[in-house]
């Protein structure tokens, strides 16, 4: 083992609690993430899920196969629309008699 | 990075990360022990007691790594008000925490064999002993507020202010005359430590700064997780209520 010298034992003392800080930490982290996955599973399987994942996943199946000759169905067209009707615009020589007539 | 900002691309992102993150922090920190340990030479006026700077220096930097992000992130939650930011500058708070806690001990038990004494009200340890405080505030104050909206605006506001301390933690050794020595790394003519010892403290900065990311990356899942779970325990007791009445 190296000689870590006369202060050897603030070196551990610094390192010991570096590693005390740092361990602590990530376990604590570590069991939070845990704890939550675990709250979180345990919710789904209750049957309560989020919006985005309530749906469950669309199958794909095949149309049913026809045996007999469907009828044609008579597919509707949209109806004729009507086109809007437009005021007449007045004629220049309307409009230049309303100018001239007397108020 | 915009992708990222969704919580479900960012659960898939973080479950393929992590465990390469994971080798990465074992291996850098392993080097770094090593280096430090058998490599690194003794000080020739510290002796063997420099050795406690392979983790007091990193430490300390990410005390102010990790406040810099909580500030950047409370923009992130006053302007946009996007849910990532706040969760990020939740769980950043209790990892700066701890290194700011960690930089604070291991400088006293440097200081002891160095300077004499564990503490003086120095500017740069008055200074770190007030970041260590503020993240003790901003922890409280997610606590004390249930909604997390509330709580992470009301929190936001506090870490902006507390900002102001990180220019104050790193120029505080050269606006003041103080016991901690002098900027030795970041400075402008480069830095004063030899290689043989810059070497093993770089190695060790990046195992530091790749286990704060861990660490973040996982909290960062678990409070979304959490932020789901309380989202469908108040499902879970309205559809309880809806079915009694």
């Amino acid at each position: 083992m190296f000689d870590l010298g006369p202060h050897a034992s603030f070196i551990v003392a610094a390192y010991g609690v570096t590693v005390v800080a740092v361990g602590a930490l990530l376990i604590a982290t570590l069991e939070d993430d845990r704890k939550q996955r675990r709250l979180l599973t345990d919710l789904e399987r209750k049957g309560i899920r989020r919006r985005s994942a309530a749906k469950p996943p669309v199958k794909q199946v095949a149309p049913p196969v026809k045996t007999t000759a469907a009828k044609p169905q008579a597919t509707r067209m949209p109806a004729k629309r009507k086109p809007a009707k437009r005021k007449p615009a007045k004629s220049a020589a309307t409009k230049s008699r309303a100018r001239k007539s007397p108020s | 990075m915009i992708s990222l900002a969704n919580p479900t691309r960012f659960l898939g992102l973080v479950s393929v990360v992590l465990p390469w993150l994971s080798a990465l922090v074992v291996i850098l920190l392993g080097t770094g022990l090593y280096l430090s340990f058998f490599v690194a030479p003794p000080d020739y006026q510290q002796g063997e007691t420099v050795r406690i700077m392979f983790i007091h220096v990193p430490a300390a930097w990410l005390a102010m790594f990790g406040y810099t992000l909580i500030a950047i992130a409370a923009l992130g939650t006053l302007i946009w008000r996007h849910p990532l930011a706040d969760v990020a500058a939740k769980t950043a708070a209790p990892i700066g925490a701890t290194f700011a806690f960690i930089a604070l001990v291991t400088g006293s038990l440097w200081g002891k064999p160095m300077w004499g004494t564990y503490w003086v009200w120095d500017a740069r340890l008055t200074s770190m002993l007030v970041l260590f405080l503020l993240y003790l505030g901003l922890i409280a104050l997610w606590q004390a507020v249930e909604e997390p909206g509330r709580a992470g605006r009301a929190a936001a506001i506090l870490a902006l202010v507390g900002a102001i301390n990180i220019p104050i933690i790193k120029f505080s050794v050269d606006w003041w005359n103080t016991l901690h020595q002098p900027a030795s790394v970041f400075r402008a003519g480069g830095p004063t430590i030899d290689p043989a010892l810059l070497t093993p403290l770089f190695v060790m900065a990046a195992g530091f700064t790749a286990l704060f990311v861990l660490l973040h990356l996982i909290a960062m899942r678990a409070e979304i997780l959490r932020r789901r779970v309380r989202a469908l325990q108040q499902t879970e007791v309205a559809r309880a209520a809806m079915a009694e009445a």
